[in-house]
């Protein structure tokens, strides 16, 4: 399955623009004419012989290998090469076979999967007869024959189906996540081909369409058969990457195949996400690049000086080229000084961060404490070059549904006839927490009832079984007035289609207390009451929509009651009650709140008996407006009205929105982290209020919630700047611009405002819509960006991205998206960092996502310990690596001066190709792999210490030039106190140890030294493997070096190891390893000193943190384990439908009363169903918002 | 995306992979920088002043010879056309110059360590590989052929500029000269001698005859296989006073050993009287403002003469005592208190 989407990564070229689709069915010589391209799929890049040139060809266009080959370039000339090819090539080679190592693997798993997908077998009609073909040799025109539960081969034009009326089921979360049924339809004509080989075979019918496109949501196109042509939609087409469901066979015409169905046209278009540590460090090389060249002019003009005093006259004993003078000397040195300085630009550098983010990636995926047991899914890292990012998230955008919810939706409690019931209580009285343990009332009295379904209150029980009226009435209502679809595939199980999970709920509850939904047709309704099968006469369903919130069946019973049941949002109810419920409206009223000030979705029961005569009355007219041709929704509302009046109240029922396990600790966790989080979904905004309020993001200690709900931009906006002259009366009128510095960019950067005390922001969708213009857009950012809190709620996936990109171009943070449905992939993608809830149905989300883990309280981990480590690493990572090379290059420009700026290199050539791949990179990864400050017991404890890196503490430009001031005052010690004490000195038996070659090693030792004693310094977390690594790196280095300076390697290689004796005759002599003492002392002290009187005087967060870690010296005590606090409010929830659309729409389509009653066989008993009449869904994909403005 | 029904995709309960190796977690506190500061002080002063110390003992004696002066003796060897120009430079010990005493030829403004230079050889001539004396490497140019295209051996600027001026000591004892017997064996590394540089094996037993087809670098006054006619040990590459200038100097400033004072009557050192050196002066250096010392030194177990490594200990060492005084002040005065909440 992964291996379909898998594909995404690879952009599929046109030949030439096609303009048209034209093919005929069952005619291949007919298709093949236009080269359509045939159902296989490549997303492999390479074969085995384009392999190596093609990658190649690639490496060498990254910035970094190119200056490889640039610097080798230049050490072949031999005027200029100051250092021997080696030094370049082999770190070349090592970073190019790495590379190519992984490129190999990544494109032999490419070319697994493609394998994989190209050879699965479906069945083809060929030459009249169906054959068993590969997915890879399906050709356009091809028919297919499908069955239940398989993958759609190709995009296809649904021609049959098992089912009745065409129709089939297909599931689309491969294509966007969402795992409700979707209802496709062939046209009749087609249809009737059924299943008949035969009449198939004979199809010719032409298909003419657009060409090839990505958007899943449209389709146009036209079938021509027998001369007749019929228009195409997409209700008609099955895309690649669905799957069918419920559904026994269907033939389908493939219309796109391989690299032009739609699914393939949408993958491969996702953006390089770069970290803004790689923005700066792209600054940064630029800047270097420039240091670079002005060091190397520095030592130019100390060359060209240096000729026309002293090198003219110093003819005598130097070899010049004739014809050589100051200028063109001065010129070529400048050259070969880019060589010996090329170190500076951090080329290794680039290959060593791609390492440790790998391990850091690594982490995450292995992490026990990410890995969710139910659904057996582990955190993975998706894209592992963002890890540090992770430390330095200002805002989190989380979607509801599915993040922050379970959408799972559980009937708790319910208010009937004045009484409440659901709430566990002790004998004493008490309310009692429900946990895991609470002892669960038992249905097994009922053999019809849901064994998922938990209830913990008993006494509801009892008293449905008592016979109370009223209760088997509520239940009576719950069981009628739905337009749930059930589902028996063996007797006694049932399954409910629910389009809202919030029906879903209301309904299985009635089941379990005995009044069980058992079947439906247009007409009637099937109950089991108490064990006693009753049928019902559906009469009338008043369905439900956003104005009348609210939904009425009218029924007849089998004894001929008329009756009116009613659910609805409880001020719509109240206002349609008949005088004699207000006493039990104020107990309920009460109840209400109490279900509201938990957070749970409220709805109102009511009923009205009525009356023979006056339904038949009202039936004519509500015939008449139903099939008027003008007003009539209107008209239809007018008629509903009329006869829901005068109902009398049954009670409520309370419906619980299930939260995923610990979101508001973590939530409250990310506040204290000072990150903010702004809710976006598409629920309505007393739903998302009531999330808001459930998961600790609105709390009542804020000083207020500004709700931004109006309806023209002015009022938008006015509402907005008053919000935010409450925050800030002192705010002025025009933002605060912080104005880019960076030239050609026009970003305008707003600056944060300060505001006392605790804001909540929620706005809804259509606010936002204006909110959003470009006049407007900085003024919801300044107020939405003052609060601690912000719910958008009836938001498009159109607008979540744009809110997104809205934060992430004006405010200098890094942002984060989370969320688990297709709505959510727009923002994910737009953020710097999209997370993706896995371990559900729906992939689309993870799939574009870079980081995904089952449940939202991980994200906690993954942003407080992951992402702060991740980041602590690589600043520190950054800030070591240009330590250690700045410093190591500095001390040849300072040599520059002492040896008439010829581009001498201070080190042995060795040395300089073994420091950086060898002799340091262990260490330097050992540190950025397994530091850590404090372990991850205390990173929660202190959520404080996430703050550094949302301000950009650890790396930045700041930093940099501290870096380049350190190395420079090193490079001076490294330099000045050897020179200074092998000035004029000899060894202890006369001879010669001021000679280059010892100044060399010695040079080169006390480098090697200082900055593994900085490394040392640098560690916080010693483990084995750093210890290990530091000192098997100096050990190496000693090991090496002796080798390379030996007998044998001289007479071997004589001249590539001129340094023959050196280590011998001078790593001999005391005062040269005083020198070394000196220097790293030196280098050390100061940085030790500063850092001590800098944790005395201005203590950081994390210096106070470490040091409490050390007086506690055990593991920080565990986290108060805080239960939900029960919020008293007088807050009233509204009536909350679930958000989604589906059956919403077939019930307002007010179809559902003139279902044609057809006369059908009776094999079929299902096509009653409603779904069969409805509107096919369309895919809801984030490019239907995508059109509209 | 999980398996069908395959092992559960838990991930391993290791230390390494949940990130909680065992680590040591030093941290920078005061219990270990103050008294860190002070020991390494204390210790810094101690060898500082035993470096110190020891660095008096020795003696040296330096005297520059270039003539650059007119009343300096060797001043009119410095006029360009007089030829196997010989000067003599006169100085007086007060005291005995303990032995063994070792004498070095010094050269400043010199620039051994300019790159060009330092590449101008061929090592495989120099291990003595008779191939490459036909055809010395491309590094050596300019001075790998003569002007009539014959190959030079050795080839490359660092042995053509061989220091040439040579030297002769005399004790002055009653207005005679006592020659002072210099000791020219052993002066260069053991690795160059025995390893490093190699002479050609000798053609039909002439050593010289290995040298056939080859001319003498331009500005020496006689061939490699002259450079020692009375020592075969000492003669061609294996020359020591070749091997000593070939070991080229970093810095621009640099002594090179030249004899050493080791025999007869002057094992123990040189008394203390006049003595008089007498000097070949071959090499020029004033065109590029060069000079040309003369050093009698002798050595302790921190070899040569150097104040710099004691006095910066001393420095260092007093450094930290002082840095550590501060940071106790600082730390009793304005550590962070624990209580406030972090």
């Amino acid at each position: 399955m992964g291996s379909l989407l898998s594909a995404c990564g690879i952009n599929v070229k046109k030949k030439k623009v096609e303009e048209e689709r034209h093919l005929r069915a069952n005619d291949r010589e007919f298709n093949l004419s236009f080269k359509y391209a045939n159902n296989a799929i490549k997303t492999s890049k390479y074969n085995v012989f384009t392999f190596l040139p093609l990658n190649l060809f690639e490496q060498f266009q990254r910035l970094a290998n190119a200056y490889f080959v640039f610097l080798l370039i230049l050490q072949l000339i031999p005027q200029i090469s100051s250092l021997s090819w080696f030094t370049t090539v082999v770190p070349l080679l090592l970073v190019l076979s790495i590379t190519l190592a992984k490129d190999l693997s990544d494109d032999i798993t490419r070319h697994k999967n493609d394998n994989h997908v190209n050879n699965r077998k479906v069945e083809v009609l060929i030459n009249g007869e169906l054959k068993s073909e590969k997915w890879m040799n399906v050709q356009v025109g091809d028919i297919v024959k499908l069955e239940n539960n398989e993958f759609v081969t190709a995009d296809l034009l649904l021609l049959s189906s098992s089912e009745p009326l065409n129709l089939i089921y297909i599931e689309t979360a491969e294509l966007d996540g969402e795992t409700n049924l979707k209802v496709k339809q062939a046209l009749t004509l087609t249809g009737d081909l059924g299943n008949d080989i035969q009449k198939l075979a004979a199809f010719n019918g032409e298909v003419r369409c657009e060409p090839p496109n990505n958007r899943l949501d449209k389709f146009t196109g036209t079938l021509t058969m027998r001369g007749e042509t019929f228009a195409l939609d997409n209700e008609r087409i099955l895309l690649r990457g669905c799957t069918l469901r419920n559904t026994e066979w269907c033939f389908g015409l493939v219309v796109f195949g391989g690299p032009d169905t739609k699914l393939m046209q949408n993958s491969g278009k996702s953006v390089f996400k770069r970290t803004s540590i790689d923005h700066l460090m792209n600054v940064l090389v630029m800047f270097i690049f420039g240091f670079l060249a002005f060091m190397c002019t520095i030592l130019s003009i100390g060359n060209a000086i240096w000729e026309y005093q002293e090198g003219n006259s110093f003819i005598t004993f130097l070899p010049r080229a004739d014809g050589a003078n100051a200028s063109l000397s001065a010129f070529l040195t400048f050259w070969s000084y880019v060589i010996i300085l090329n170190t500076v630009v951090p080329i290794s550098l680039y290959v060593s961060v791609e390492i440790l983010r790998l391990g850091n990636s690594y982490f995450i995926d292995w992490d026990r404490k990410m890995y969710h047991v139910k659904s057996d899914t582990p955190a993975q890292a998706r894209t592992t070059t963002l890890n540090e990012e992770l430390g330095q998230i200002k805002y989190i955008f989380s979607d509801k549904t599915g993040t922050l919810t379970q959408n799972i939706m559980t009937f708790n409690r319910c208010s009937i006839n004045g009484k409440s019931y659901g709430e566990v209580v002790d004998f004493a009285g008490q309310r009692v927490e429900v946990t895991e343990k609470t002892e669960k009332v038992d249905f097994s009295w009922n053999p019809l009832a849901d064994p998922k379904f938990c209830f913990h209150d008993h006494k509801l029980v009892e008293v449905v079984k008592s016979g109370s009226p009223e209760v088997q009435a509520f239940f009576r209502l719950l069981a009628l007035c739905h337009t749930v679809m059930p589902e028996e595939k063996t007797e006694g199980e049932l399954f409910y289609q629910a389009q809202s999970p919030d029906e879903g709920a209301l309904v299985t509850a009635a089941r379990n207390f005995g009044f069980v939904f058992r079947s439906r047709t247009p007409e009637t309704i099937s109950l089991v009451e108490m064990g006693v099968p009753t049928t019902y006469e559906l009469l009338a369903v008043l369905d439900f929509n956003n104005v009348r919130k609210r939904m009425s069946v009218i029924v007849r019973s089998p004894e001929g009651k008329l009756t009116l049941f009613c659910k609805g949002a409880d001020t719509i109810i109240y206002e349609r009650l008949h005088p004699s419920s207000s006493k039990l409206m104020e107990v309920t009223t009460e109840h209400l709140n109490e279900y509201a000030g938990e957070g749970l979705r409220t709805l109102a029961l009511a009923y009205k008996d009525l009356d023979e005569d006056e339904f038949e009355k009202w039936k004519e007219r509500h015939h008449e407006a139903s099939t008027s041709l003008e007003d009539r929704e209107a008209k239809l509302d007018t008629i509903y009205e009329e006869i829901e009046k005068d109902l009398l109240l049954l009670g409520a029922s309370a419906v619980e929105d299930k939260l995923q396990d610990g979101v508001p600790q973590t939530i409250e966790q990310l506040a204290k982290a000072d990150i903010k989080i702004w809710v976006l979904t598409g629920d309505k905004q007393e739903t998302a209020e009531n999330i808001g309020y459930s998961c600790n993001m609105l709390r009542e200690e804020m000083k207020e919630i500004f709700i931004v709900a109006a309806n023209t931009a002015e009022e938008v906006r006015e509402e907005l700047v008053n919000a935010r002259k409450k925050m800030s009366p002192e705010s002025g009128d025009e933002p605060p611009i912080e104005k880019s510095r960076l030239l050609g960019k026009k970003s305008q950067v707003v600056e944060d405002e300060k505001v006392d005390g605790e804001y909540g922001l929620v706005i809804n969708g259509h606010s936002l819509a204006f909110a959003l213009q470009k006049d407007m857009q900085l003024e919801l950012l300044r107020t939405a960006c003052m609060c601690q809190a912000v719910i958008c709620c009836r938001v498009t996936p159109l607008q979540k991205a744009q809110v997104v990109e809205l934060v992430k171009k004006h405010k200098k943070a890094v942002t984060l998206a989370i969320g688990d449905g297709a709505n959510d992939v727009s923002m994910i993608k737009t953020a710097h960092i999209g997370v993706g809830i896995s371990g559900q149905e729906g992939m689309q989300a993870v799939l574009s996502s870079d980081f995904s883990f089952a449940q939202f309280r991980y994200l906690q981990r993954l942003l407080l310990v992951h992402g702060r480590w991740s980041y602590l690493r690589m600043c520190k990572f950054l800030r070591y690596f240009f330590y250690k090379n700045f410093t190591f290059t500095f001390v040849h420009f300072w040599y520059g001066f002492f040896c008439g700026f010829s581009a001498q290199t201070v080190y042995d050539e060795w040395f300089i190709t073994l420091y950086n791949l060898v002799y340091t990179a262990l260490p330097v990864i050992g540190l950025s792999i397994f530091d850590q400050d404090v372990n991850d017991r205390w990173s929660f404890q202190y959520p404080q210490l996430y703050a550094p890196g949302q301000l950009n503490q650890y790396f930045s430009k700041m930093a940099f030039a501290r870096i380049l001031l350190h190395s420079c005052y090193s490079s001076l010690v490294l330099f000045f106190i050897p020179w200074a004490a092998m000035c004029d000195t000899v060894r202890d038996d006369g001879k010669d140890i001021a000679d280059y070659q010892s100044f060399a090693l010695l040079a080169q030792t006390c480098l090697l030294i200082a900055v593994s004693v900085q490394m040392g310094l640098d560690t916080y977390y010693w483990t084995a493997v750093n210890q290990f690594f530091l000192w098997g790196s100096l050990s190496v280095y000693f090991a090496v070096t002796f080798t390379m300076y030996s007998n044998g390697m001289y007479l071997i290689f004589t001249s590539s190891f001129p340094f023959i004796g050196t280590a011998r005759n001078s790593l001999n002599q005391p005062n040269v390893w005083l020198t070394i003492f000196l220097t790293t002392i030196l280098c050390i002290l100061p940085v030790v000193a500063k850092r001590f009187l800098f944790i005395q005087l201005k203590p950081t967060i994390n210096d106070k943190v470490r040091h409490k870690v050390r007086q506690a010296k055990a593991v920080p005590p565990p986290l108060p384990r805080k239960f939900p606090r029960r919020r008293i409010s007088t807050r009233r929830s509204g009536y909350a439908f679930s958000h989604a659309r589906g059956y919403g729409d077939l019930v307002t389509s007010g179809r559902f009363l003139r279902i044609p009653v057809k006369s059908r066989p009776a094999l079929f008993p299902h096509t009653d169903t409603p779904v069969a009449d409805s509107t096919p869904q369309t895919y809801r994909t984030i490019f239907e918002e995508a059109q509209s403005p | 995306m999980k398996n069908e029904g395959e092992a559960s995709e838990q991930p391993d309960n290791t230390a390494f992979t949940q990130q909680q190796l065992p680590a040591w977690q030093p941290i920078l506190s005061a219990g270990i920088v103050i008294p860190g500061f002070l020991i390494i002080g204390l210790a810094f002063l101690g060898i500082g002043i035993g470096l110190f110390l020891t660095s008096q003992t020795i003696q040296v004696l330096e005297m520059d010879y270039t003539g650059v002066e007119k009343d300096s003796p060797c001043f009119q060897c410095t006029i360009q056309s007089v030829q196997n120009c010989t000067c003599e430079v006169t100085f007086s010990l007060s005291a005995l110059f303990t032995g063994p005493v070792f004498f070095y030829y010094g050269l400043s403004n010199y620039f051994q360590n300019f790159r060009k230079y330092g590449v101008s050889k061929d090592y495989y001539q120099l291990t003595g590989d008779t191939q490459y004396f036909k055809s010395p490497r491309d590094v050596c140019f300019p001075y790998s052929h003569d002007s009539k295209n014959n190959p030079i051996v050795p080839c490359g600027a660092i042995a053509n500029s061989m220091f040439n001026d040579t030297f002769e000591l005399y004790q002055i004892i009653n207005g005679t000269k006592k020659k002072v017997p210099l000791d020219g064996k052993g002066i260069s590394w053991w690795t160059d001698f025995n390893i490093k540089y190699r002479n050609p094996s000798s053609v039909n037993g002439s050593f010289a005859s290995a040298f056939d087809g080859t001319v003498k670098p331009i500005n020496w006054p006689k061939a490699a296989y002259e450079l020692d006619l009375t020592d075969p040990n000492n003669n061609g590459f294996l020359n020591q006073d070749f091997l000593v200038w070939m070991r080229r100097a970093a810095l621009p400033q640099f002594r090179k050993l030249y004899r050493r004072i080791t025999e007869g009557d002057y094992a123990g050192g040189l008394p203390a009287g006049n003595y008089s050196l007498t000097v070949h002066y071959n090499y020029p250096v004033l065109s590029f403002d060069g000079r040309k010392k003369l050093v009698f030194s002798n050595v302790s177990w921190m070899g040569g003469k150097n104040d710099f490594l004691g006095i910066a200990y001393l420095v260092v060492g007093s450094l930290c005592v002082v840095m550590s005084v501060v940071m106790l002040i600082v730390y009793a005065k304005f550590k962070f208190s624990d209580d406030d909440d972090a």
